[in-house]
C-alpha cells in the first residue's frame, strides 16, 4: 500500500504552514475556491444552453419577445422588468461593498445599516423573480398547432405558407376563454357560424378576431378576420397554455422552458440562500459577535457570496435574454 | 486546530483594516463603478429592444457588443466590488485561470456554433 503519502519528505520543502501563501485566511480563500467551482457550473448550465439553442431546428423564442410584461399594465415593454430586477441586484451588490468598507473601519453602524439593505434588495429580487416565474407559467394567450397546411395574408400584406405542426397564437382574453372551454369547464361555450368563432364565458363574449405568428421569435405578424377563422380551422388538438415541465408555448420544442427554469430557478435558488445568510451576518452584527473578534471578515466572506450572484445574473442576462 | 477566524494577532482580517480619509475614497470608486455597471446595463437593455435579428453582420457585431460589455461589468465586479484586484497575485491567478479558459469557451459557443440558428430555423415566411 505504501506510496507517496507515507514517505518522509523534508519538512524544508513542505510548506510548514505559520502563514498562508495567498496572504488571506482559511475562510476566506475556501469561498474564493467555491466560487470558482459555482462559477463553472453556472458556465456549463450556459453552454448547454447554447447547445440546445443551436442545435434546435426550431424557432428559438428571443428575450425582447417573450420578457414584455410589466405587473398590472396592458401592452409591451420588451426587456424592461428584466432590467428593472438587473438593477435591483446591483444596487444590492452596491450596498453589500458599502457594508465590507464600513467593517473595515469597525463601524458596527454602518455594518448594520448597509448588510439591512442589502437583504431588503434582495427579497425584492425574489420577489421580482416570484412574478416573473408566475407570468411565464401562467403565458399570455398560449397556441395551438397547424394539423394541415394553410396559407394566409397577415394584416400588413405578408403572405405565410404554414404547414401542420407550426404554431399559432392566442392573445389572453382568447386564450382564457379558450383554456377553460378546453378543460371542459361548463361556463363556456363555443358558437360558430357567420364568419366568425365567438366563445361565451359567464356571458361574457369573446370573438376569434386576430392570431398571431411568430409571437415569440422574429417577424412577429397578426393575421385577422377570414384568414384567422383559416387558421383557426386547420388547428389540430394540440394546445399549450403557458409553460410546465411538460408543454410550453413559447416554442414547439420543450427545451426553452426548462433552461428557463433550471438557470433562473438555481440562480433564485443562489440568491435566496445568500439572503439567509445575509441575515445571519446580519443578526451577529447586531449582537456585536464581529465586535467582540475585532474585525469583520465574515461581512467580507458573505460579501464574497453575495456579489458572485450578481456576476451570475450579469452572465445569465446576457446570454439567456439579450442574445 | 486553531480557528483563524478567532485570531487578533497576526490575523490577515485585520491587515484589510482602512482609516476614514481611506474610506471615503474607496466609497467615490464604489460609486464610480456604480454609475459603469448601471449606464453598461441600460445601453446593453436599449440595445436588446431596438435591434433586430434580420441583418446577418449587424447582429453579430451586436452580438460581441453584448459580450465585451458583460465581461467588462464582471470584472469590474471581481476587481473592485470583490477586491480581487486587492488580492496578492498568486490568489488572482488561481482564481482566474479557470475563468478564463472557460469564459474563451463559452464565448466561442455562442458565437460560432451560435450561426446556426441564422440558417437552421425555420421562422415563417
Amino acid at each position: 500500500m505504501g506510496g507517496e503519502a507515507t514517505k518522509a519528505i523534508s519538512k524544508e520543502i513542505l510548506w510548514g504552514g505559520g502563514r498562508s501563501p495567498f496572504s488571506v485566511t482559511y475562510g476566506k480563500m475556501m469561498m474564493w475556491y467555491f466560487l470558482v467551482s459555482d462559477a463553472l457550473t453556472f458556465g456549463g448550465l450556459l453552454t448547454a444552453y447554447g447547445f440546445a439553442r443551436a442545435g434546435s431546428e426550431d424557432a428559438w423564442p428571443i428575450g425582447e419577445q417573450v420578457f414584455r410584461a410589466l405587473p398590472g399594465l396592458e401592452g409591451e415593454y420588451p426587456l424592461i422588468y428584466v432590467a428593472l430586477m438587473t438593477f435591483i441586484l446591483i444596487v444590492s451588490s452596491v450596498t453589500m461593498v458599502l457594508a465590507v468598507e464600513a467593517g473595515h473601519r469597525n463601524d458596527q453602524r454602518g455594518v448594520v445599516r448597509w448588510l439591512f439593505a442589502t437583504v431588503i434588495g434582495g427579497f425584492f429580487f425574489l420577489g421580482s423573480q416570484a412574478w416573473e416565474w408566475s407570468h411565464f407559467i401562467h403565458g399570455s394567450g398560449g397556441m395551438f398547432l397547424l394539423a394541415e397546411e394553410v396559407t394566409v395574408t397577415d394584416v400588413d400584406g405578408e403572405q405565410f405558407t404554414l404547414n401542420a405542426g407550426d404554431a399559432v397564437y392566442m392573445d389572453h382574453h382568447l386564450g382564457d376563454a379558450v383554456a377553460k372551454w378546453r378543460e371542459g369547464d361548463l361556463t363556456v361555450s363555443m358558437h360558430e357560424g357567420h364568419g366568425n368563432v365567438m366563445f361565451v364565458d359567464n356571458g361574457h363574449e369573446v370573438a376569434l378576431e386576430t392570431l398571431t405568428l411568430n409571437k415569440y421569435v422574429e417577424n412577429e405578424s397578426a393575421v385577422s378576420g377570414a384568414d384567422a377563422l383559416k387558421l383557426w380551422n386547420a388547428r389540430s388538438e394540440n394546445f399549450a397554455f403557458g409553460a410546465n415541465m411538460h408543454d410550453s408555448e413559447y416554442a414547439v420544442q420543450q427545451s426553452y422552458a426548462n433552461f428557463f427554469f433550471f438557470i433562473t430557478g438555481f440562480h433564485g435558488f443562489h440568491v435566496f440562500s445568500g439572503v439567509i445568510i445575509n441575515l445571519i451576518v446580519l443578526i451577529m452584527a447586531v449582537n456585536g459577535v464581529f465586535e467582540r473578534r475585532k474585525h469583520y471578515e465574515m461581512v467580507e466572506k458573505v460579501g464574497l457570496y453575495w456579489h458572485f450572484v450578481d456576476l451570475v445574473w450579469v452572465f445569465v442576462f446576457t446570454f439567456f435574454y439579450l442574445i | 486546530m486553531e480557528r483563524d477566524d478567532l485570531l487578533v494577532n497576526d490575523s490577515y482580517a485585520l491587515n484589510a483594516h482602512h482609516s476614514e480619509e481611506e474610506g471615503i475614497k474607496i466609497r467615490k470608486n464604489i460609486v464610480k463603478v456604480t454609475v459603469l455597471l448601471t449606464v453598461l446595463t441600460t445601453i446593453e437593455v436599449l440595445m436588446g429592444i431596438f435591434f433586430k435579428r434580420s441583418e446577418t453582420f449587424t447582429w453579430t457585431a451586436i452580438k460581441w457588443t453584448f459580450i465585451i460589455m458583460t465581461l467588462v461589468k464582471a470584472a469590474y465586479i471581481v476587481m473592485v466590488f470583490m477586491h480581487l484586484g486587492d488580492e496578492r497575485s498568486n490568489l488572482k491567478r488561481v482564481v482566474l485561470a479557470p475563468y478564463l479558459v472557460f469564459i474563451a469557451y463559452l464565448i466561442f459557443i455562442a458565437i460560432t456554433e451560435g450561426f446556426g440558428h441564422l440558417s437552421l430555423f425555420s421562422t415563417f415566411h
